[in-house]
């Protein structure tokens, strides 16, 4: 199995094999996070500048440790302190970029498509780090990872996906990168954040909580993320809390070993109790290492694939 | 057609590790403080074998581990096909062992050199020894084996198959005629 791709940008254009790929070499990367010197040069050399145009801790953070352990240079551009004010257009953002050099562009975005389009235009390597209800790969990728580490498997797995789907590309990269590994995945929110057609994608779709944590191996839980909430479509978060939170009477009726799984930041008392957050089934800070090694096997893996189609072209 | 030519066979390659292991000991004046780390793949099978051969002559277990050198490869971003990366296991302390580095096939010397790159990362060995099945010439770097299961001079045209049981089900050496 060979990598191709100079970009990620989703993993609805991925094969299992390649998703595949993506988790055992990050399995390998994993490794050099435990060591005293966590640092190797595979991308000496290389320029990886992430663009963020909405804010980010994590995901950012994440990326830029990942590119450092891969000894690359990192420049962070935060949107709202920089040329995108005075009027310049992504496109030309990034060929600015391009033009300094750089040779990966982590890129996050409020419109959906905005990575494809960049990755379009561009010879660099483009990585989507998200982008509007589109896509979150990285993220996927990392909860996959740790729930095949979990339960050593993803075939035949039961995966459920609680909250605001309806804003979600964390559920939408979850979903396809989950049923191309062969898992069953439900969708599970009020029905108003369940946007129509979602079945689509091959998930199923339900309201009823309790029966469907009943039957899930894993239960992802989305941030309820007021911050999109443009016309109060929202319920009432207390209300939220009471009919879709998880919490630990609801997990006790749920399989002894069910995984509990958020992208995070978590709103402790409103999608989860502190008590699940923390709890034994939670792994939530795992979810955030292993995030790191998943993010080095993408950097690597766009990166020399596009070191080898620029060699050939040569 | 490739011709192949057998260079050593099953027992040929058991009596070289055993020689091996022999050296080891002999030059090390004895196995305390030894660890062997072997080159992924066939260099962790090799060392390994080495191991056992020391157990059984001294009777004491020997600390072994697995290198992967493909991060630090110094041809990583040239046109030679998509290395696969795969898993470094070193699960103890290298400061102050006296580490024998296990290899299949000495050739140019760059994994030798990438793997010193390698282990300066881990920690500070008291000394770092080579030790090779095979050292079949072309050295492109100033590095030398300190232990040879068997020298053969090849061409730059031929290619040595190093096969073990455990990654290729039977133990031999061919020399391959490249077409």
């Amino acid at each position: 199995m060979l990598w191709t791709r100079k970009d990620l940008l989703g993993l609805e254009y991925l094969s299992a094999e390649e998703i595949g790929l993506i988790l055992d070499t990050a399995e390998s990367f994993k490794e050099v996070s435990s060591r005293e010197i966590k640092k190797v040069p595979a991308l000496r050399g290389k320029t990886a500048v992430n663009l963020f145009y909405e804010p980010s801790t994590r995901t950012r953070i994440s990326f830029e440790v990942a590119a450092k352990r891969l000894s690359a240079d990192v420049i962070n551009i935060a949107a709202e302190a920089s040329s995108v004010r005075k009027g310049e257009t992504l496109i030309d953002t990034g060929k600015n970029i391009q033009a300094l050099k750089a040779d990966i562009i982590v890129v996050r975005h409020n419109c959906s498509g905005a990575a494809n389009m960049l990755a379009r235009s561009l010879d660099v390597s483009v990585v989507n780090a998200g982008d509007g209800w589109h896509e979150h790969p990285t993220q996927a990728l990392l909860d996959i990872f740790t729930l095949k580490e979990k339960l050593g498997k993803i075939k035949g797995l039961n995966v459920a996906i609680v909250g605001d789907i309806a804003h979600s590309r964390v559920a939408r990269s979850n979903v396809w990168g989950l049923t191309k590994l062969g898992a069953k995945v439900t969708l599970c929110a009020p029905e108003m954040l369940l946007p129509p057609g979602i079945e689509m994608t091959g998930a199923g779709t339900s309201s009823d909580l309790e029966e469907v944590l009943k039957n899930a191996d894993a239960v992802n839980v989305l941030r309820m993320q007021f911050e999109r909430d443009e016309n109060t479509a929202f319920p009432e978060q207390l209300d939220y809390f009471k009919k879709f939170g998880i919490t630990e009477e609801r997990l006790a009726r749920a399989k002894d070993n069910i995984v509990v799984m958020h992208p995070g930041p978590i709103n402790r008392g409103i999608e989860m109790s502190s008590g699940v957050a923390d709890g034994k089934n939670s792994v939530i800070l795992e979810q955030v290492t292993n995030g790191i090694a998943v993010r080095m096997a993408v950097l690597f893996l766009v990166s020399q694939a596009r070191d080898a189609s620029r060699s050939s072209d040569a | 057609m490739k011709e192949k030519v057998k260079i050593l066979d099953q027992e040929g390659v058991s009596r070289a590790i055993t020689r091996i292991a022999h050296e080891i000991i002999e030059k090390n004046k004895g196995s305390a403080g030894l660890c062997l780390i072997g080159i992924r793949n066939r260099g962790v099978y090799i060392a390994r074998r080495i191991a056992a051969c020391i157990k059984q002559i001294e009777k004491t277990d020997v600390l072994t581990g697995a290198l992967d050198i493909t991060l630090y490869r110094d041809d990583l971003t040239l046109a030679t096909g998509q290395p696969l990366v795969r898993k470094t296991e070193i699960d103890f302390n290298i400061n102050d062992k006296a580490l024998v580095l296990v290899d299949d096939v000495l050739y140019t010397g760059r994994t030798i050199r990438a793997a010193l790159d390698a282990l300066t990362d881990f920690g500070r060995p008291k000394s770092i020894q080579l030790a090779v099945l095979v050292d079949r010439g072309h050295r492109e770097l100033p590095i030398r084996a300190d232990f040879v299961g068997k020298n053969i001079p090849t061409s730059r045209k031929e290619s040595v198959e190093v096969r073990l049981k455990e990654s290729d089900g039977e133990d031999e050496i061919l020399i391959v005629e490249k077409e």
